[in-house]
């Protein structure tokens, strides 16, 4: 074999010896592509089998949510903040609900506080179901897709018995709640758990110690800490680097302190951590709503809140964890009936920025294992 | 963290404080320099979010907003200036990665434009659209019909 150190210089510039390898294959994957989670399109450099780096284009779903905030008054505004992360809805509830408050110097009374702490985790289950079976079922197992949605159906008749509505729930009010929990709801919600809590073992006995699950997973998508942080990743994708933070934990809000719940965190940041992450994090709503569900307490479900809400001229950042990163509000207010401006820090969306990096040197099939770990939500990118 | 700001920067800064939460409006001259101190010496290491405000009859029409948080301090702050229509800000993606997408969506929506951006287009708007949404004169009704007729070869997208 020839030693790569004595060709001469001269024999790399001869154009009439092609290398076929060397020429970058450019190709588009989606915006139609079924394992983009939605309408997302990304435009692949290949190098054979290898992505040398990839852009994404964005913006297929955009409805101008931010300029409709303008233009509704804030109660108005809410039930639009469903239609962004549809798979979270109730997070996204939750996160606007307080920001008005804030705005409007109200809290909501405990019982309502409670309930919501009881809906979000019900919500981030679900939402982590919907992660699982999609993503399963795009690196090729099929059954946990058929498990989890089974599952997630439970979460979803305790919403409609709630409030009416499956997906875009609109489950929260300005200020508190605007139904009662029905008859038996908390019964229902404890039955779920007692349900729910052996199926994890189930999806956990499919995949974690699955040979092919694992050599898909495993040193796939890595990210260490330090990009994460740079890139402004949060959620899962930031705790599976090694990163122990949490909103609900770091600065709480509604009543996050008066639980008791861990932060799981992985090592080597690829896509079999942030697997194990979400795992366990489902574990962890489990033991949250145990917690609260046996201790709603009596009492109001609304605060004072004026029907005309007319908050006074100032501006409120407020964020939650929801169940795919940091999702915050920005609003500001010029003392009239509808915001000057609403902001949407979306997670998916700054969490998307980070697929270049993670799908490098990977190879094509691996690009659509970090997509779908990266748990991204397209109406929540795009707005 | 703002007061100390304050004592460096004197007049530069105005702090303010609403709803328990401390921002600070600076100077757009101080800019480049404050987010390179809150980054390197004040370990605010994560970007959060870049925003603007539009206020049509001010004379420097636009807020922009940066949101940063410390993980050593489990702080968040918040960094304010103002800019006439048409000025431009240094990008801060030098400073944080993460700033790319952010400042895109700020160019896209009110046409204000990072110097030293690495990539400044539009991202979620097509390409070719003409006019900035959020700005407050840009109607909640209106589109590029140009655009819409050209490529959708429909009429109006209303």
């Amino acid at each position: 074999m020839t030693d790569p150190n004595t060709i001469s210089p001269l024999d790399l510039e001869t154009p009439e010896k092609p290398f076929l390898d060397a020429n970058e294959l450019v190709i588009n994957m989606g915006p139609q592509h079924p394992a983009t989670h939605g309408v997302l399109r990304v435009i692949l450099r290949l190098d054979g089998e290898k992505v040398l780096g990839l852009e994404c284009v964005i913006g297929y779903l955009h409805r101008g949510v931010e300029k409709i905030g303008e233009h509704r008054t804030y109660t108005m505004f809410n039930p639009y903040v469903d239609r962004m992360d549809y798979v979270a809805a109730v997070s996204n509830g939750l996160g606007y609900c307080e920001t008005v408050e804030k705005l409007l110097n109200v809290e909501a009374p405990p019982r309502a506080q409670h309930v919501r702490v009881i809906l979000t985790e019900l919500n981030r289950i679900a939402s982590h179901q919907l992660w699982l079976g999609t993503h399963a079922l795009d690196i090729g197992a099929i059954t946990p897709l058929f498990y989890t949605f089974r599952d997630r159906e439970e979460i979803l008749k305790i919403y409609e018995k709630y409030c009416g509505a499956r997906l875009t729930t609109h489950a929260f009010r300005i200020g508190g709640l605007q139904y009662e929990t029905y008859a038996g709801f908390e019964k229902e919600v404890k039955n779920f758990l007692d349900f729910f809590r052996p199926k994890i073992d189930e999806y956990e006995e499919l995949l974690t110690t699955n040979r092919i699950w694992v050599e898909r997973t495993k040193n796939v998508g890595a990210i260490s800490a330090q990009d994460c942080i740079a890139l402004g990743v949060t959620g899962p994708v930031l705790r599976a680097s090694g990163v122990k933070w949490d909103l609900r934990k770091a600065q709480p809000y509604a009543n996050y302190k008066n639980f008791d719940f861990e932060i799981p965190t992985g090592q080597n940041g690829d896509t079999y951590d942030r697997y194990l992450v979400r795992m366990a994090e489902m574990r962890q709503s489990v033991r949250i709503i145990e917690q609260a569900v046996g201790a709603i307490p009596e009492g109001p479900i609304m605060a004072k809140v004026p029907k005309v809400m007319k908050p006074a001229a100032g501006e409120v950042y407020h964020s939650i964890e929801a169940p795919k990163g940091e999702l915050g509000y920005f609003i500001v207010s010029d003392g009239s009936t509808q915001p000057y401006r609403v902001r949407v820090r979306p997670p998916s969306f700054v969490n998307l920025q980070a697929l270049d990096l993670m799908c490098r040197g990977q190879l094509v099939a691996d690009v659509i294992a970090v997509i779908g770990t990266l748990d991204i939500v397209l109406g929540e990118v795009d707005r | 963290m703002i007061a100390k700001f304050k004592g460096m920067y004197g007049s530069g800064i105005v702090p303010l404080t609403y709803a328990g939460q401390n921002y600070m409006v600076a100077d757009r001259s101080l800019i480049p320099e404050i987010l390179q101190v809150l980054r390197n010496e004040e370990q605010f290491d994560y970007c959060v979010d870049i925003t603007a405000l539009h206020y049509p009859t001010r004379e420097k029409q636009f807020d922009v907003i940066w949101v940063l948080y410390s993980f050593a301090r489990n702080e968040r702050i918040r960094v304010k200036t103002q800019i006439l229509d048409g000025a431009s800000l240094p990008s801060s993606v030098p400073i944080w990665a993460g700033a790319n997408w952010l400042e895109r969506e700020v160019f896209d929506m009110f046409g204000i434009r990072f110097d030293g951006h690495p990539d400044m287009k539009r991202i979620l708007l097509p390409d070719g659209w003409k006019g900035h949404p959020l700005r407050k004169d840009y109607g909640i009704l209106q589109q590029d019909n140009e655009w819409v007729q050209i490529n959708l070869g429909i009429e109006s997208g209303q």
